[in-house]
């Protein structure tokens, strides 16, 4: 196992090229006039930034959030907008907000985006000897061999018992759901 | 120390199995052809009461996460018991309201899996998975009538308020889990204690995020406001069935968690714990007083009977557990036998559930309203029967914990709440039948339940000693 993450030759073009996919998803998000789109948008961001879980070598991260996130959760999203069948925003009613209110978004994005921004900083500049701390502190379970490890030794019951509550959950769902025969 | 031995998960697995059985039984069912799929949920019911019989005093553990001890048997028998009532009933009920039968029953059983988990959890993990197996179980029965707007209603709302409080528990364990590295109850409660002058602000708020998260399950004040609507909409079956048996599992998780691991942060929860018990014990009654809807009337004397059990909670002591167990048995026998009837007196087109139409039940059905006169005696507290018993040890052990006014709240709303019990009886007996359709007579296996109910109410009022005993024998060896 390599000791540190070292920011040198491929390694930094891989992040520049993730990094620059999981900004540029975000950033097109917020660009879309289409929700679909916006939907689409953030599964490439997540996609980038699972690109960088897999650079701070933490492979389990990078897996379940392109499993859970761009699978599971991304296509509970689309549903729900094509549910509401909202095509696109509507300019007609942006137009009718009023001009006072029409800055709001705005401000408050902006304002949220710099807090973030300055704790963010705060924190950087509170931990000493950033690269190689980090490095060091790397928690051993990441790897999806020691949680499968955990996950059958130490948790075994609980992750069985997980299996009731996934069938009981389809069952009911089904119960309620199903075509009732007359 | 992990133990790998199977014993104290055999009467879990009894009714995993029979609502196996039942699931697949309903699918491999051919169309209208009969199948006695009650018969095989009341086996794997008998298992589970069986093999809690066997493991009485043994104190097993599985997995370091299962205890069996008798707290735990206990209220595993008064669940089994919970189960066999739901499915007794069911037996008469479910062909005239068009209920899927496989898979209610197999919902109830798996219902009741995640609520005897919950009782025999000594893992906060575990404790949540069972919360959940149990939730998600009732939510779907509550709206199994899908025909029923009301009761889709309910079960909607009871989802998503249920979600919320699921996620208030699990934020609380998750925060105890990152102040001491452990989901057990045992380690939490040793390192909790070694704190327990200065406590981290952390474990404070993990106490009030699973006081809100079991507040809630127990439909106790201000978190009840699921609980009227979610009884009224569902199948009267079903209410008798979460009123008894989600109320015993949650007050019993409950107990363990609060008496157990987090008893050393007594003095900081027992005041919060205080007010809500009053509250719940006034508002249940007073507002019950005005509903007309008898099944509504029912929902708000169990938020009642909620704060009763909170009593017994409270004091903490070994008689306010064991006045805790006992409580839910006479309870859960009481309130099952009356939602009962009422589930065998509504019809598939109407509840049958408001109070003019119990007018003159004498008349047309002298032994169900006999039956419920007794019920409703019971749940007022009335001797010589079980609520009388029930209600007196709960009150002589918050007394005893030197609960005083708490007691003396208790006492008056318990008199209170004698008013709308008696309506209903008045009603009963006292007036002429008008011009509503009279209800179905009531023949078969569902007598057999009420009367296994009524058995119960008597025997727990008549001679409560012999299960007084086994309760304190329940109580005096744990925690």
């Amino acid at each position: 196992m390599r000791r540190g993450c070292s920011i040198l030759g491929s390694d930094l073009i891989l992040f520049g090229l993730f990094a620059a996919v999981a900004v540029m998803g975000s950033l097109a998000v917020i660009g879309q006039k289409n929700p679909i789109y916006s939907v689409l948008a953030l599964i490439l961001s997540f996609f980038g930034l699972s690109g960088l879980y897999v650079l701070l070598e933490a492979p389990f991260v990078a897996v379940v959030q392109i499993i859970i996130y761009a699978g599971a959760i991304m296509v509970l999203f689309l549903f729900v907008v094509m549910l509401l069948n909202v095509p696109r925003e509507d300019a007609a009613e942006w137009d009718r907000t009023h001009p006072y209110y029409r800055p709001a978004p705005a401000v408050l994005g902006s304002a949220l985006a710099a807090a973030t921004l300055g704790l963010l900083a705060w924190a950087f500049s509170r931990t000493p000897g950033l690269g190689a701390g980090v490095a060091d502190a790397r928690p051993a379970a990441s790897s999806v061999g020691q949680l499968g490890r955990v996950l059958f030794t130490d948790y075994m019951f609980a992750f069985e018992v997980t299996s009731i509550l996934i069938l009981i959950a389809m069952v009911g769902a089904v119960a309620l759901a199903r075509k009732r025969e007359q | 120390m992990t133990t790998y031995s199977f014993d104290a998960v055999i009467p879990i697995v009894c009714v995993i199995l029979a609502g196996l059985v039942v699931m697949l039984a309903e699918a491999f069912r051919g169309r209208g052809e009969k199948m006695p799929l009650g018969g095989l949920a009341v086996i794997g019911l008998v298992g589970a009461a069986a093999s809690s019989v066997l493991l009485w005093n043994r104190n097993a553990t599985s997995f370091g996460v299962v205890t069996a001890d008798n707290f735990a048997l206990f209220l595993n028998l008064v669940l089994v018991a919970v189960g066999l009532m739901t499915v007794l009933i069911t037996a008469q009920t479910a062909d005239r309201d068009k209920l899927p039968a496989g898979e209610f029953y197999a919902t109830a059983l798996f219902a009741l899996v995640g609520m005897m988990l919950m009782v025999q959890a000594s893992d906060l993990l575990v404790m949540f998975l069972a919360l959940e197996t149990m939730s998600i179980a009732v939510y779907v029965m509550t709206g199994i009538r899908r025909e029923a707007v009301n009761g889709t209603e309910a079960a909607f709302k009871y989802f998503l308020l249920g979600a919320f409080a699921s996620a208030f528990f699990l934020y609380g364990v998750a925060f105890l889990y990152g102040t001491t590295g452990s989901t057990s109850l045992d380690r939490i409660g040793t390192i909790v204690a070694s704190q327990a002058m200065a406590p981290n602000p952390l474990v404070l708020m993990a106490v009030g995020m699973l006081l809100v998260g079991f507040a809630f399950k127990v439909a106790a004040v201000p978190f009840h406001m699921w609980s009227p609507d979610a009884y009224e909409g569902a199948p009267a079956v079903v209410t008798g069935f979460m009123s008894t048996g989600v109320k015993a599992a949650a007050i019993a998780g409950f107990t363990r968690v609060f008496l157990s691991a987090l008893e050393p942060m007594i003095g900081y929860w027992a005041p919060a714990l205080w007010v809500i018990a009053a509250a719940t014990m006034v508002l249940g009654t007073v507002v019950g007083v005005q509903q007309t809807s008898i099944k509504r009337m029912l929902a708000y004397s169990s938020i009642a009977h909620g704060g009763y059990l909170l009593l017994g909670l409270l004091a903490g002591s070994d008689v306010g557990k064991a006045s805790i167990l006992f409580y839910l048995a006479a309870y859960a026998l009481t309130n099952l036998g009356a939602f009962g009837i009422i589930a065998l007196l509504g019809s598939y087109s109407r509840d049958n559930d408001n109070l003019r139409d119990y007018a003159g039940l004498w008349h047309s059905h002298p032994v169900l309203a006999t039956l419920m006169a007794l019920f409703l005696l019971s749940l007022g507290g009335f001797p010589p029967t079980a609520g009388f018993i029930a209600k007196w040890y709960v009150f002589s052990a918050a007394i005893g914990a030197g609960y005083y006014w708490l007691a003396i709240i208790g006492f008056l709303s318990s008199v209170v709440s004698v008013y709308f019990y008696l309506r209903i009886v008045v009603m009963m007996f006292m007036t002429d039948r008008d011009a509503r359709p009279v209800p179905a007579p009531v023949t078969g296996i569902a007598l057999a339940g009420l009367a296994l109910s009524l058995a119960g109410v008597l025997y727990l009022g008549v001679l409560p000693s012999q299960v007084i005993e086994w309760a304190q024998a329940s109580v005096a060896t744990i925690f």
